[in-house]
């Protein structure tokens, strides 16, 4: 059985930043993925990216020097 | 059949192109509404397309590229966006009807207008323009080039007139995107308005604007954004600001293609090989007894067009006589350039213009030049 397992979430006001945000991490190497904002965070529709929670400094890196807007970055227990 | 109506629409494209629209309308989810695999394929068409075009003009960030259907549609969001009762706005008398449909519209509702007129070479007196300035300028609407004689104007130094009276510059840059480069940073430009499905070598029902940072654009439309969706407001930033509803993704899918074709030849060598067989057909033409060009007078830059008539036939005339007789597409009439059309002097008999791409060949200009020449001698014979 999955279970939850915490996550760093980094939210998304505008699509063009999630999808610099991945191409940023792939080029960086940093694991994750684009997924829904998680209802945890908040009932919207937009798009965010999911690392495990030991990326959390590598994440900050690659929005700092991408220079990437973002409206959140949230710990969170997911699947 | 020989295609010379390029300023039309781009028929011969990279097979690329036709490519990528059939793989994204076979494979593209809706982008900016999901993260699944199929919208998220789509939302990297577009940004890879949005990060291209910033590219090409020198738009600070992808970000700063609004997409929109075509480059009248993001004229009238430029437009519509940044003037309002009480504003004072400048075109010149060689603007598309896009740009004086829109701005007539605005004087409707209290926008006073001022058009430059073109002098009848063709050419645009720099300080008549300056004189049209006063303290309520908000906007100057400028074409890059003519549609219809291909003019290049000198965008930098009228950006530097407008700034210098802290007016706005929006170029209409539809004849010369991706055929004349151009750096909106080095310029100094406000908004870039561009269609994707001419020199960028895309598909039709592209086009949008690049817009310097800090320049706040009203949005025309509003609604679906994929985010924010609780709030009552639309989303305040770029380029969600701009694009309300759901994106052409499998047409910029085609344009992404089509700059990647521009990209890797470089604009400033395509440009060279249009710039090469315009000045051919030119030079050719100019020993046609009874053919008149117009435009291109002064040493300035053209930008793959040449705008002509035979003696006093009509220009329909000539066009369907080449479609039918020759098998060349050319384009006749008004050019929906009614304004360009007075100042030349050719309300009454329309222009033929012949436009040209890099794919095209000396041996088609060639054999263009044949056909004029046996119409221009059946004229002066009938």
């Amino acid at each position: 059985m999955r279970r939850r397992q915490l996550k760093a979430v980094v939210v998304f006001a505008s699509t063009s930043d999630a999808i610099a945000m991945e191409s940023g991490c792939h080029a960086a190497g940093v694991a994750g993925r684009l997924i829904p904002v998680p209802t945890e965070i908040a009932a919207d529709c937009g798009l965010a990216w999911c690392s495990p929670e030991a990326e959390l400094p590598n994440i900050e890196r690659v929005l700092a020097d991408n220079g990437l807007g973002f409206t959140g970055v949230h710990l969170v227990a997911l699947y | 059949m020989i295609y010379l109506d390029s300023a039309s629409t781009a028929l011969q494209h990279p097979p690329e192109v036709a490519q990528a629209v059939a793989a994204a309308l076979n494979s593209f989810g809706s982008p900016g509404r999901g993260a699944h695999q199929a919208s998220l394929d789509a939302d990297r068409a577009v940004f890879a397309a949005r990060t291209q075009v910033a590219r090409l003009f020198g738009a600070s960030s992808p970000k700063q590229v609004a997409f929109a259907g075509s480059a009248t549609d993001a004229l009238n969001m430029a437009i519509a966006g940044l003037l309002g009762p009480g504003d004072h706005a400048i075109t010149t008398a060689a603007s598309h009807n896009s740009v004086l449909r829109p701005l007539y519209r605005q004087q409707e509702d209290g926008v006073e207008i001022s058009i430059l007129p073109v002098q009848p070479s063709g050419a645009i007196d720099f300080e008549s323009f300056e004189a049209l300035f006063r303290p309520n300028t908000r906007l100057a609407v400028l074409t890059h080039a003519s549609n219809l004689t291909g003019d290049v104007y000198d965008i930098a130094r009228l950006a530097a007139i407008c700034h210098a009276h802290n007016t706005l510059i929006v170029v209409d840059a539809a004849q010369t995107a991706g055929v004349i480069p151009i750096d909106m940073g080095a310029m100094d430009l406000d908004v870039v308005v561009f269609t994707g499905h001419k020199g960028l070598l895309g598909p039709q029902g592209t086009g949008g604007l690049c817009l310097k940072e800090g320049v706040t654009i009203r949005p025309l439309r509003v609604g679906g954004s994929g985010s924010q969706s609780f709030e009552r407001k639309h989303p305040a930033w770029m380029p969600e600001r701009l694009e309300a509803g759901t994106l052409n993704s499998h047409g910029l899918a085609g344009l992404s293609a089509g700059l990647d074709y521009l990209l890797s030849q470089g604009v400033e060598t395509l440009a060279a090989r249009t710039k090469g067989l315009t000045n051919r057909f030119e030079s050719q033409l100019r020993g046609i007894d009874g053919v008149r060009v117009y435009g291109g007078q002064g040493g300035v830059d053209r930008c793959g067009i040449v705008a002509i008539n035979i003696g006093g036939l009509g220009s329909s005339a000539v066009a369907d006589r080449l479609s039918t007789s020759y098998g060349i597409c050319v384009r006749a009439g008004a050019h929906c350039a009614p304004l360009m059309h007075k100042a030349l002097g050719t309300v009454t008999q329309g222009a033929v213009r012949f436009s040209f791409s890099p794919f095209n060949t000396a041996e088609e200009l060639d054999t263009a030049i044949r056909a004029l020449g046996e119409i221009a001698e059946e004229g002066q014979t009938a």
